[in-house]
């Protein structure tokens, strides 16, 4: 079991992690940043996430941190 | 390669070359690291840097070509450590970058320009031609270099400890500005001690972010405002620098309707012919700024007042001439003798272009 | 539960990248900030920065750096190393820095031995400003200089910085890596390791060349960039180590 908290001022909504997570598990949201960029938003409301790390790996503005 | 061993503490009279002296004067100041580019008439610094550093364990690189060879200096100054290169004229060309960014940094280099004939390859006789070069800058915005110019040997030595010294305290690069005909001339001299205290770097320099925050050193400023207030700093500084450090020589002046002025070691032929000018009993004395850079302008502007004619003589078109203009700003007359390059302005030369001068200013009522 | 993944230490605190969305400099800063923090170099650490995007450099990590000229910052590095050998120097260079304005102080600092590590950044283009053609544009590909394309007429051949500095005695290390998946990011944090490592051996110089995406100059949503680096760069630009005198 994991979890991941996205920290919305470092996110830069490139989207990466939309693609990058096996489960599928972060998705584009429908709230703006102040850059008026749509965030990325964490959904896991069966308790998929295995913390495995792959999205914070692969973000470019080290936006995400992980719990496992 | 003469390579004698002069020692640290050698208060007895050698005589040695001016490239040497300049070389073993930087070993005595405590130089860590010298980075260099062979070219004439410079070269012997670093061939006998070469084998000294190597024996004293300290750093030396041949470098690639000039650009790298200041660039190692920045990095190595950056450090806290006192390091050097030295080149000539159309080389130091090539070091215009990088002593724009030392400035704007605030990194003491120390650069040794021993001056041949210019423009482009020019040749390797010599001339005084980089005195713009070394004072106005050729590197990209408003910044201001310490340039010491010697006239003997031993003031080889003796500003090789000076440029170290000042380099670090006001953490400004300084260029001493020599010329072939220095370099490659010996002369009597003394090495004595490095006379200066050593300046505590450990506020800025570069040892690792160890029991510290972090510190770095760079000039890009895209906030406009920061960087207003960075050259206004800058400059501030130079203001002490001219208050402080501002030196020249000056020869019978007291009395004197007519002033010689020159630098570097053009400055020995002006006070020989001084000389055969007042056993015709023309009141001539000599005036020779030190410190190009900062200049003694406010010095020369009150030897004006009280002399009737300054004559620069330089061996260029007449580079310093036009800042000893301006500091003489059209108190009393002021007049050219030179020579682009090549052979000396001979004491003779020196003294009939005077005549000439003081005959067409004054039609010979002098 | 435990945290898995963190900011590195050494990357300075509330600080935020000014690089453009999915640039992957993001991701190589990253690694280094880890690495320095794995091998315990952040303290013993001074760098010489570059120009171009990666000029930001002191801005993102905790540690003493100096600013080179263009191209400089091998020689500065260079300086650096020879008066303080007890300390771990390393650059961080782009394209345009370290293999065209300053290929010569580069080639020389690998001929030299010198125990530095450089990193450098391919991302094809000048990236700062704004994708102009460079040292390692690839063939056919459009710039803002290269209209049409590069060709051989005008522009002749990428250089490939790996391979050429692999060729030097002075070289310990030299690799190519990508940052454009997961088994790859690993790989190159690796290599980064090994190039640091042989500078702290003493063995010699050091040397990665990471691929990155540019999207923006490339025109090109940051997944397309990096499907872009998998099957385009690649072909250009093969991934591996071209030097490794430890094995």
């Amino acid at each position: 079991m994991g979890k991941i908290v996205i920290d919305n001022e470092r996110c830069k909504s490139c989207y990466i992690c939309t693609e990058t997570c096996p489960k599928k598990l972060i998705k584009k949201s429908e709230k703006t940043n102040r850059l008026g960029d749509f965030m990325v938003e964490f959904d896991d409301k069966n308790q998929d996430c295995i913390g495995c790390a792959m999205c914070a790996k692969r973000c470019p503005d080290m936006a995400i941190e992980v719990w496992r | 390669m003469e390579n004698k061993n002069w020692k640290a503490e050698n208060s007895e009279k050698v005589l040695i070359k001016g490239n040497y002296a300049i070389a073993q004067a930087a070993i005595n100041a405590g130089c860590e690291a010298y980075f260099g580019y062979p070219i004439t008439p410079q070269t012997e610094i670093g061939e006998y840097l070469s084998a000294k550093m190597q024996e004293l364990g300290r750093g030396y690189v041949c470098a690639e070509s000039e650009l790298a060879a200041i660039n190692m200096v920045m990095g190595a100054v950056s450090t806290g450590a006192k390091a050097m290169t030295s080149s000539s004229s159309c080389a130091v060309a090539l070091m215009q970058e990088a002593l724009s960014y030392a400035s704007a940094n605030e990194l003491p280099v120390v650069l040794v320009n021993v001056m041949r004939a210019g423009p482009g390859l020019g040749y390797i006789y010599p001339a005084q031609g980089d005195y713009n070069q070394a004072v106005t800058g050729g590197g990209n915005g408003d910044y201001k270099i310490i340039v010491l110019a010697p006239s003997t040997v031993q003031e080889c030595i003796d500003y090789t400890y000076r440029a170290f010294y000042l380099a670090q305290k006001y953490r400004n690069p300084v260029i001493m500005l020599a010329d072939g005909l220095l370099g490659q001339m010996m002369e009597p001299a003394t090495f004595g001690n490095y006379p200066y205290p050593e300046v505590d770097t450990s506020q800025w320099a570069l040892t690792g972010a160890k029991d510290r925050t972090s510190r770095a050193i760079y000039s890009c400023a895209p906030d406009e405002k920061k960087q207003i207030q960075r050259i206004y700093d800058l400059f501030k500084k130079f203001d002490v620098i001219t208050e402080n450090e501002t030196s020249y020589e000056e020869f019978e002046t007291e009395d004197a309707d007519i002033i010689l002025t020159a630098f570097g070691s053009m400055t020995r032929n002006i006070k020989a012919a001084m000389k055969v000018l007042r056993e015709k009993g023309l009141k001539v004395g000599c005036f020779r700024p030190i410190t190009l850079n900062p200049f003694p302008t406010k010095k020369i502007a009150e030897l004006a007042q009280n002399v009737k004619n300054f004559i620069v003589v330089e061996m260029n078109m007449g580079q310093m001439f036009k800042d000893v203009k301006c500091a003489v700003n059209g108190l009393t007359k002021i007049d050219l003798i030179n020579r682009p390059c090549g052979e000396w302005l001979s004491v003779e030369e020196i003294v009939s272009s005077v005549e000439k001068i003081l005959e067409k200013n004054y039609a010979a009522s002098v | 539960m435990q945290q898995v993944f963190s900011i590195p230490k050494s990357i300075k605190e509330n600080m935020r990248y000014t690089f453009c969305p999915g640039c992957d400099h993001g991701i190589a800063i990253r690694l280094v900030a880890e690495l320095l923090d794995e091998m315990g170099l952040q303290e013993k650490t001074i760098s010489a920065t570059s120009i171009g995007c990666s000029v930001f450099l002191y801005d993102f990590l905790d540690i003493d750096c100096v600013e080179a000229p263009h191209g400089r910052a091998l020689a500065s590095a260079t300086g650096i190393k020879r008066v303080r050998p007890d300390k771990f120097v390393f650059t961080y260079q782009g394209d345009g820095d370290l293999a065209s304005i300053g290929l010569a102080e580069t080639m020389h600092t690998a001929f030299r031995g010198e125990r530095v590590s450089a990193i450098m950044i391919n991302n094809t283009t000048y990236g700062m400003t704004g994708g102009q053609h460079g040292p390692t544009t690839m063939m056919g590909q459009i710039t803002t200089t290269s209209p049409t394309g590069r060709n051989r007429e005008y522009y002749g051949y990428p250089v490939k910085m790996a391979e050429q500095l692999a060729l030097c005695d002075g070289t310990a290390f030299s690799a190519r890596v990508a940052l454009d998946s997961i088994p790859h990011i690993n790989e190159a944090k690796k290599a980064i390791k090994k190039a640091f490592q042989v500078q702290l051996d003493g063995t010699g110089f050091g040397f990665v060349e990471i691929l990155s995406t540019c999207p923006t100059n490339w025109h090109m949503t940051p997944e397309q960039a990096h499907e872009h680096v998998r099957t385009k760069m690649v072909e250009t630009f093969p991934l591996g180590v071209f030097k490794d005198i430890t094995k």
